[in-house]
């Protein structure tokens, strides 16, 4: 597999959240409004991309040599627990700008299937180190960019008329659908 | 408002059903939901987690301090999610290998550790469990009925469950001259398929 193909791959084709169907919670719970949508996707870039790379190094060379991969969910979801933790407590020292942005997101991320998912996936892959980095980058690049796509939709079907039992979260995935479509079309590209 | 072991049960099932009054754990629920079966599959595996994980939050719940209880409760759900995940490696095989990346991803499921935290851990322990076994079903109920739609429309089959021998279920319900419906088995097709058994449900509820 070259690079490019793991780019739009990770980007388009196999999007985490429209065909893997990763981290749907937060794409339902957060992109009603343009802000709320930003401040998400931006905590997943980040911590994604960190915890893609930590949970690889701690599988190729701590979980296989020891023939610990059975335990792999817990150290897994242990790492991603404490290395949110670890940013939250980073970025409030360092950084306050962006951790005033981020706000209440992180600590949402502990329990975000689409980071967790992406090491898994990663792991399962057999990728090498580099591969994995650009893995983790196009999945959270494509996390991102399907959530403030969705966002924008999201925001002017509230200004539409839409039939009662159809409103709200119902409206929410039918749209999903269609954009999961658009998605689905670049299919031919890899 | 005190309520009997039965109401706790029972309101799983239909009162808050959990992927569609409270869309919560959507993620299993579109992607293992290409067949009756993985739902089936899917939707007892989070229900075994689910019972075992509020009746150990339950029984510990006076112990765990409160400051740490959530690191607490998602130690507790990933041990019987790798107990269930080597279970079914041992047991059900070739289901493990279809559901793949889902079963480990019960221990981010929002159901199971929101049920640690806002039932579990105030309940006794028998409430704990019929209100663990009401939400499990519950979920295993709403994965199989989209898992039933999604495979009538998109293979035109209804497949109960494969065993390496035969297969329990109907095949070709439509007979021979349907032309299955793709798009309902292809991601698409979960967003939309869902969105319109949500919209059904309002419907229903509000009459």
């Amino acid at each position: 597999m070259g690079y490019m193909e793991i780019i739009i791959g990770g980007i388009f084709v196999n999007n985490i959240l429209l065909a893997q169907f990763l981290g749907n919670c937060p794409f339902l719970g957060t992109s009603k409004k343009m802000e709320t949508a930003v401040g998400m996707a931006m905590a997943v870039v980040f911590v994604l991309v960190l915890a893609g790379v930590i949970t690889w190094v701690l599988y190729t060379f701590f979980l296989v040599p020891y023939k610990l991969v059975y335990m792999r969910t817990i150290a897994f979801i242990l790492v991603i627990a404490s290395l949110v933790q670890f940013v939250e407590m980073f970025l409030k020292k360092s950084i306050p700008a962006l951790y005033a942005g981020l706000g209440i997101f992180l600590p949402l991320i502990t329990t975000n299937c689409a980071v967790f998912g992406a090491c898994i996936l990663n792991v399962d892959k057999d990728l090498n180190f580099m591969k994995t980095l650009v893995q983790s980058v196009a999945y959270a690049v494509g996390f991102g960019l399907a959530l403030i796509l969705f966002a924008g939709v999201r925001e002017r079907i509230i200004l539409a008329r839409v039939p009662k039992p159809l409103q709200d979260t119902s409206i929410g995935l039918v749209t999903a659908g269609i954009l999961s479509l658009t998605f689905y079309a670049f299919k031919g590209m890899i | 408002m005190a309520k009997t072991l039965t109401q706790e049960f029972t309101k799983g099932l239909w009162e808050e059903i959990a992927p569609f009054r409270l869309v919560l754990g959507l993620c299993p629920v579109l992607g293992v939901t290409t067949t009756i079966e993985n739902g089936i599959g899917m939707g007892l595996a989070t229900t075994f987690v689910l019972v075992f994980s509020n009746i150990l939050v339950a029984s510990l719940r006076n112990i765990i301090p409160s400051k740490v209880r959530i690191a607490c409760f998602i130690i507790i759900i990933a041990t019987f999610v790798v107990v269930t995940e080597l279970l079914m490696q041992a047991f059900t095989y070739t289901l493990f290998l279809k559901l793949g990346v889902f079963i480990p991803l019960i221990v981010v499921n929002c159901i199971v550790l929101g049920r640690a935290e806002a039932f579990a851990s105030k309940n006794s322990l028998t409430f704990s469990i019929a209100d663990g076994l009401g939400i499990g079903i519950g979920f295993t109920l709403s994965l199989a009925a989209l898992g039933a739609v999604r495979e009538l429309f998109g293979a035109n089959n209804l497949t109960i469950w494969t065993t390496p021998t035969s297969i329990i279920g109907i095949q070709e319900v439509f007979g021979t001259n349907f032309e299955p419906f793709t798009f309902m088995v292809q991601a698409p097709g979960a967003f939309v398929c869902l969105g319109l058994m949500l919209c059904l449900m309002n419907l229903v509820g509000s009459k």
